[in-house]
């Protein structure tokens, strides 16, 4: 089955604007020969809640491990917050990435501290917090994500779906304005995935950040996104609302979408 | 009958293999340069460094003044014949204090501690890798090369000079019970025979050296670690690499740090 080359509907309906938290533009990244992102767009306004979807392999990690850094892409363009971040060097990229919150796909928690050393340990690092206050905003943060009972245990001591939001809390532990979401609801039972997309938008409306989703579960995602982009070989097949893709004749999206379930 | 053996690009294997070994060496000295440059300037990892301080040295220390305790029974056993039969007997404290303080107790600590502390790092580091924990420090505007590496660089470089003391002291004391088994003899009259001939050369050279191994410890685990691939394989991998290659390269400097010594330390 071959998809038409159908122009991204963000072209037709949003347009960049500079004060967009996050304007990525002809990003490229290859690993070898194989070419993972060909000239990826994407720009999220302030409050927005984009969601990333694509088979497995179509690069939508590596499009987010770009956006903090962590990955330098070939070519292209990723603008945080107003400033440029593919070239900058480490203090200046760090200064930025105090801005953007990641939970990682399996939580990433640090498997040596517990729950509440977690969240605590980018507040000890980066902020002038006396030890009061900021074991009162760790505390804060866990309740704001259901955890606050947990707070002395091992993230080898509680299930998946726990350790992701402990991970939620702590990328919100220094207020970010961007949050960046790889997989959050995978492994997850349908209960839990739903909690998580709960919380996701209890978060977005009490503290309107700007978010990139990238996810598989396009159920969940319904409840939360304001647009989806959809990646095909590294490149942007569609950008839209939910019902700009249920709308369209691209053959990919319309497999895409009835694949999905 | 002949049969046709598969072919193969000789060259270009054995080229490859040169390129993959010049490339690990390359990114080695890269890393510890990156490693060196980060441990000098703020935010200083206190807590941290100590933390790797405690883990690498008061956790060694059983292990180490064990080894270091059997290396002296030994020395005392096997040396003991062989004087006897020159009619040298008298040497036996020297020969047992010397080769403790100048070789065996060195050497030992530091192979003990690479095995320990090594593979320790190795698979810490590479577990961290693999599940995103040291993506999750740098997103965090936290430096991993800082935190991690440099801290564990050098708590090893500090504590291996301490457990090598303690390996040193352990050896020669059980040597004197070793000894003092078979010919009663005072610890105070092993000790000044031991040390009569000894001179401050003989001593803190050697012991001092044993900074570099655990410059070459941390240095390698921390790399091997931090560049682990291939999930929880990559990770078994990361630990056994981490202990094979420091132990080799301990040796291997030891060679060169003697002769060094005996050039600029004469005794």
């Amino acid at each position: 089955m071959t998809s038409t080359a159908e122009k991204p509907v963000a072209d037709q309906t949003k347009q960049p604007t500079a004060e967009a938290p996050l304007v990525v533009s002809g990003l490229r990244k290859s690993f070898g020969s194989q070419n993972v992102l060909d000239g990826v767009d994407l720009t999220a306004d302030r409050g927005q809640t984009i969601v990333v979807l694509g088979k497995s392999g179509t690069g939508k990690s590596v499009l987010l491990k770009l956006m903090v850094g962590l990955q330098k892409p070939d070519s292209g363009s990723i603008r945080i917050l107003g400033q440029e971040i593919v070239g900058l060097d480490m203090d200046h990229l760090n200064e930025i990435r105090k801005k953007i919150g990641f939970l990682f796909q399996q939580a990433a928690l640090y498997d040596s501290l517990t729950v509440a050393e977690n969240v605590e340990f980018p507040l000890d690092r980066h902020t002038t917090l006396p030890d009061g206050e900021r074991r009162e905003k760790v505390r804060t943060l866990l309740a704001s994500v259901g955890m606050e009972d947990a707070s002395n245990k091992l993230p080898s001591d509680i299930s998946g779906g726990m350790q992701k939001r402990v991970g939620l809390a702590r990328a919100l532990a220094l207020d970010p304005e961007i949050l960046l979401f790889d997989e959050p609801t995978s492994g997850l039972d349908p209960i839990t995935t739903a909690e998580i997309g709960e919380l996701v938008v209890k978060l977005q409306k009490e503290r309107n950040l700007t978010s990139v989703v990238v996810t598989h579960d396009i159920h969940s995602a319904k409840s939360f996104a304001d647009r989806f982009v959809l990646l095909r070989e590294g490149k942007v097949v569609i950008d839209g609302t939910f019902s700009q893709l249920e709308q369209s004749s691209d053959s990919f999206v319309v497999q895409f979408l009835k694949d999905a379930g | 009958m002949v049969t046709d053996l598969p072919k193969t690009d000789l060259p270009k294997i054995v080229e490859g293999w040169f390129v993959s070994f010049f490339e690990w060496f390359g990114e080695l000295g890269l890393f510890c340069v990156r490693v060196a440059r980060e441990s000098f300037g703020a935010p200083w990892e206190g807590r941290e460094f100590i933390r790797q301080m405690d883990d690498i040295g008061s956790k060694s220390f059983p292990l180490v003044a064990l080894a270091g305790a059997a290396t002296g029974v030994v020395l005392s056993l096997q040396t003991r014949d062989s004087l006897t039969r020159f009619g040298a007997q008298a040497m036996l404290p020297a020969v047992i204090v010397f080769s403790l303080i100048k070789e065996s107790g060195p050497v030992i600590t530091a192979l003990i501690v690479s095995g320990r502390v090594g593979a320790g790092i190795g698979a810490e580091l590479g577990s961290m890798r693999v599940t995103e924990q040291i993506d999750a420090m740098e997103v965090s505007a936290v430096n991993p090369y800082k935190f991690l590496a440099s801290t564990r660089v050098l708590a090893c470089l500090c504590m291996l000079p301490l457990l090598t003391l303690t390996a040193d002291a352990s050896g020669i004391f059980m040597g004197w019970v070793s000894t003092t088994l078979a010919h009663p003899m005072t610890f105070h009259f092993f000790l000044k025979s031991g040390l009569k001939e000894a001179a401050m050369n003989d001593f803190l050279p050697p012991t001092f050296k044993t900074a570099i191994f655990g410059l070459i410890i941390g240095f390698v685990s921390c790399f091997e670690g931090m560049r682990t691939q291939g999930g929880t394989a990559g990770v078994g991998r990361s630990a056994t690499s981490s202990v094979v290659l420091s132990s080799l390269f301990i040796i291997l400097a030891d060679v060169i740090l003697v002769r060094l010594i005996q050039v600029f330390f004469p005794s």
